[in-house]
């Protein structure tokens, strides 16, 4: 476990594999939540917080639960002859976890800290539909990841998003005053736009790390 | 007639990518090809029509207060189903959808329409919205895969069209391809409602 490859993993989270630009995850909330730059920094606030727990959730039950490795707990409790294979289970376990840890995460913020309750509390109920939260916790399995370095990836992939999110409602407010064709008005123009900075994105798939 | 309508609104008059907006990621994401656009709609399909009938034959049973859940692990067990068969029978499709197979799960069209339509409707009913929306669904998908793979590659469902001196739009099946392609088609929908109700 080196440094350098933790750093390769969050630039390539952040910009090279942008979450909006690069893998269309979060799509949804990211033409619905940017059209004031305050809701904006909120609901990326709340997904990087969300995305980094999960990332970490997810892992430790894939590994000590479904897959068949000799970490396996159910293979030590029953001491079956050889580790179960309860990789298929993945999806709705995955989901279910990541629902419970939403909603725990809600109440734990509603109790300790209300005033950041009120900043968040509303975004939190989205995010367990948000692809991005399922969509990373898979990545971090298809891509092989060691516990730290799945960490890493949620975090940067939630600066990733939180950062596009930040970009687009700051333009999305100018765009208020810009004189667009009818038709185009609210999510057309918005899908342009996000092209145009999507071409600028494209750039960084250029870096060699 | 009533039946028909239900089966025939989620086809153009409340297509769910249109006119509603909803599942936006794998539409942006799979669009890049009109084979894996035709892919990733059946797939929808079937866990939107057999999610649809399990739900609204499990509404009344359902505590209210704790229905999302079991509308997802409902979900999920039929995702769960097309992906190990996708994965079986398709390996190449399987591979190029990737992440967005299991992803259907999160996929807005389907919980939206187990929350709005079928925890409220007959099995029968729940069906034919299914299977209306599935459809809009797979043809907003496959519209969406025609441009790309014709500007981007020349090609429909991988077989040449537009001859060889036909020089291909890169940045069309690239990401930003999809933001743009999907902003003009909008575009054109509220530009025919618009036309319409000045009419």
């Amino acid at each position: 476990m080196e440094l350098k490859s933790l750093f390769i993993i969050s630039i390539g989270s952040i910009f090279i594999n942008n979450f909006i630009f690069a893998r269309f995850l979060g799509i949804c909330p990211y033409i619905g939540v940017s059209k004031q730059l305050d809701s904006a920094v909120g609901m990326g606030a709340a997904v990087t917080f969300v995305m980094t727990l999960a990332s970490t959730v997810t892992w430790l039950i894939y590994n000590y639960l479904l897959a068949p490795i000799e970490a396996n707990i159910f293979y030590k409790l029953f001491s079956l002859s050889a580790p179960p294979d309860l990789t298929f289970l993945k999806t709705i376990a995955f989901i279910l976890v990541i629902a419970s840890l939403v909603q725990f995460v809600e109440m734990v913020i509603q109790k300790t800290s209300p005033a950041l309750y009120k900043s968040l509390g509303i975004y939190l109920p989205l995010i367990t539909t948000n692809c991005a939260i399922l969509g990373v916790s898979l990545l971090n399995i298809d891509e092989n990841y060691l516990f730290i370095e799945s960490i890493v990836n949620g975090l940067s992939a939630g600066i990733g998003f939180t950062i596009a999110l930040v970009l687009m409602a700051g333009i999305r407010e100018k765009l208020e005053l810009a004189d667009v064709p009818k038709s185009m008005r609210g999510i057309p123009i918005a899908f342009i736009m996000a092209g145009l900075m999507a071409i600028a994105f494209l750039g960084f798939s250029g870096l060699k790390l | 007639m009533s039946a028909f309508k239900e089966f025939s609104k989620g086809i153009y008059a409340e297509n769910p990518v249109f006119k509603q907006a909803l599942g936006l990621c794998p539409t942006l994401a799979v669009s890049n090809s009109v084979e894996n656009g035709l892919g990733m709609g059946l797939a929808a399909t079937f866990v939107l029509v057999c999610s649809n009938v399990i739900i609204s034959l499990i509404r009344k049973s359902v505590p209210p207060k704790i229905r999302i859940p079991i509308y997802i692990v409902v979900i999920a067990t039929f995702v769960t189903m097309i992906d190990l068969s996708m994965a079986g029978f398709f390996p190449a499709l399987h591979k190029s959808l990737g992440i967005f197979v299991p992803l259907i799960v999160v996929n807005c069209i389907i919980l939206g329409r187990a929350e709005a339509y079928a925890g409220k409707n007959n099995a029968g009913l729940s069906f034919l919205d299914g299977l209306g929306m599935g459809i809009g669904f797979t043809l907003a998908l496959m519209l969406l895969g025609v441009i790309r793979e014709l500007l981007g590659n020349g090609s429909l469902f991988g077989l040449p069209m537009l001859g060889a001196h036909f020089e291909p739009v890169l940045i069309m099946i690239l990401p930003p391809g999809a933001f743009l392609t999907i902003g003009f088609v909008l575009g054109f929908f509220n530009w025919l409602e618009n036309r319409r109700q000045n009419n």
